[in-house]
């Protein structure tokens, strides 16, 4: 991450500067293509965003260890990479390890993305915990039942939004001044501080993905400050 | 093979540009002000260069004030024109974001703004822009030639209009120039930017002209330079270049634009011929750049088919969301109506007069077999079964 998160100096638009790792994987993808007999796939992202991902995962019932795994995706470089990277990673681990692996870690193995790119990682590492949540509830291993929507739960769902200028999620860079939920109108207040306003759209789409899928929700309201 | 097909971006100089340029870096090299044989050396140069570019657009040679580039041209003519007490400004909804974002600007300055929609191949709707044009309109500045699908407005009509009015008009021609004939009078516009490098001449140079009776406001103050206008140091190798390009790239128009329509219909053709491919913008010749083929390739993502491309020995563009800066999808393609993931997958080819037809076969190769392999991969597909992603967008409705 280190290494990605410098700054690239760019107008409208960027000149991409890679790394050879993200260059590899998105020219040849591993573990690209469907799973036949999978126990379970899980697809996230959509068209209109730009970036859409389908992770298949096939599970030994016992061991839970992950026997093998395949990815589809449409998005950029750093989209189809950062799904190639983390299959790689996944394959052979058992459910409890494949969980413990956030966004960073895909990032960081693949020597880092640009700051503007980091939201590619979030998708891959999201999509895999779906597969995973979801084969869990399938073969009840959830232990409790789900939580309950909360502000504090709200709040670790912003984790999972990046500033793209900085490539650093809202919650660390403490973007997010205020959280309300009431009867499932979920008000966040967002203070931009010394980001860039061109980042506004994407960081309140990014919100309202992430946030109006979580159960219970019906409406997200986004407000921006200075 | 390396081919180029970004001359939207900007283009390769000409060797005869390089030249003409040559002596004003290390022999020629006065300052226009200085009154001694070395400065009225550099200063005939720029009299010269300003007398050729005049010419090109049928203006005379002190309605044109050199710029550092056709931005500085754009941004001088709406915050310069703005300034005698109207409070209105009227624009297009597909204005290159040198336009476009000096207007957002001004509404912090108390103006009115007001942005003008277009139909499916790009044009201005004249009669809406018509009935909001009022007695408080300051400047109305519609893009001549579209630089993302290459629709070509028609800005006599406007320009008749705007005379009626009596409302100043700017027009950005930064992509026609030396693709369409340019005629400042027929055209009735008052103020009109050019750029050097997309003619094939140098970059740090553009110019806007300034009809003889309109009145702008300086915004970069110091020295007396072009005319009181616009202070600075001229950059005389810049002027120079930027004069020998459009003196031939008006001179030669005719031949290169049938040459470049030739091999753009060639290859529209051919990358139509791929399944789910879309032209974007006018199809027909006479309402379109000669240069520019925008296309959208369905299911694929547009960054990652350029990266793709790239490996391979070709420069084209995209209007993807993942390569602009600020996540969103080209503000040109949005106004024409199509849908967000349709935008992500398009690309620009933009030619100029050093493309080939063995080039244009090799892209079409190419081009289908990335678009072919990045299908094959993607998550997103025809007739996919309704997936999580469709359940979750009909939640947002």
């Amino acid at each position: 991450m280190r290494r990605g998160s410098r700054h690239l100096n760019s107008d409208d638009v960027m000149a991409l500067k890679y790394t050879k790792k993200v260059m590899d994987h998105f020219l040849h993808p591993r573990n690209m293509g469907e799973l036949k007999d999978a126990d379970v796939e899980a697809t996230d992202g959509s068209p209109a965003c730009g970036d859409m991902m389908t992770i298949g995962l096939k599970i030994d019932p016992k061991t839970h260890k992950i026997l093998d795994v395949k990815f589809k995706s449409y998005g950029c470089a750093s989209n189809i990479a950062t799904a190639s990277v983390i299959t790689e990673m996944v394959k052979g681990r058992t459910l409890e390890e494949a969980k413990k692996i956030k966004w960073n870690a895909a990032a960081e193995e693949l020597d880092g993305l640009p700051p503007v790119k980091m939201h590619c990682s979030v998708l891959a590492a999201k999509t895999l915990m779906d597969a995973i949540r979801k084969y869990e509830k399938m073969h009840g291993l959830l232990e409790g039942g789900e939580e309950e929507l909360s502000a504090e739960n709200i709040r670790l769902e912003l984790r999972n939004i990046i500033n793209p200028e900085m490539g650093i999620d809202i919650v660390r860079l403490k973007m997010v001044k205020g959280i309300s939920v009431k009867k499932g109108v979920v008000k966040i207040r967002i203070s931009m501080g010394n980001t860039d306003r061109v980042y506004e759209d994407s960081i309140r789409e990014e919100i309202e993905e992430h946030v109006k899928a979580m159960r219970g929700v019906k409406r997200v309201e986004v407000g921006f400050s200075t | 093979m390396k081919v180029y097909m970004d001359n939207s971006a900007t283009t390769r100089m000409l060797s005869e540009v390089v030249e003409a340029m040559q002596p004003h870096f290390t022999e020629k090299y006065g300052n226009p002000s200085s009154l001694h044989y070395m400065g009225i050396e550099a200063e005939r140069a720029v009299d010269e260069s300003r007398a050729k570019l005049a010419e090109c657009i049928n203006a005379e040679p002190y309605e044109i004030i050199f710029t550092g580039s056709a931005t500085e041209a754009n941004n001088l003519a709406i915050v310069g024109a703005c300034h005698a007490g109207r409070k209105k400004i009227i624009t297009s909804e597909i204005e290159h974001s040198s336009v476009g974002k000096v207007i957002r600007n001004m509404e912090r300055r108390g103006f009115e703004t007001v942005f003008i929609g277009v139909d499916e191949e790009g044009f201005v709707d004249l009669k809406e822009l018509e009935k909001k044009v009022d007695g408080n309109t300051a400047l109305v500045s519609i893009i001549h030639a579209n630089h993302e699908i290459g629709t070509i407005q028609n800005l006599e009509a406007i320009g008749k209009m705007c005379k009626e009015k009596e409302v100043l008009f700017h027009s950005d021609a930064s992509q026609s120039f030396t693709k369409v004939p340019i005629d400042v009078k027929k055209f009735g516009v008052d103020l009109l930017t050019l750029n050097s490098h997309k003619i094939h001449g140098p970059k740090g140079v553009g110019a806007l002209y300034v009809r003889k009776e309109v009145k702008l406001e300086k915004q970069v103050h110091g020295g007396m330079q072009e005319r009181n206008w616009r202070a600075g140091t001229e950059n005389v190798a810049g002027m120079v270049g930027f004069a020998k390009a459009a003196e031939i790239g008006v001179r030669e128009m005719k031949r290169n634009v049938a040459k470049m329509q030739k091999l753009r219909n060639a290859l529209v053709e051919g990358l139509l011929r791929i399944e789910n491919a879309q032209l974007n913008g006018p199809e027909s010749d006479d309402k379109r750049l000669c240069n520019i083929a925008n296309i959208t390739f369905n299911y694929v993502e547009g960054e990652a088919l350029l990266m793709r491309l790239s490996e391979q020995g070709i420069c084209v563009s995209t209007g993807s969301a993942c390569s602009s800066k600020s996540l969103q999808p080209s503000h040109v393609l949005k106004a024409l109506g199509l849908k967000h993931e349709q935008a992500h997958g398009s690309l620009r080819f933009s030619l100029s007069k050093f493309n080939s037809s063995e080039e244009v076969n090799y892209v079409i190769k190419m081009v289908e077999k990335e678009v072919a392999e990045l299908r094959k991969l993607s998550a997103y597909a025809p007739g996919k079964k309704a997936g999580y992603y469709e359940e979750r967008e009909q939640a947002f409705e």
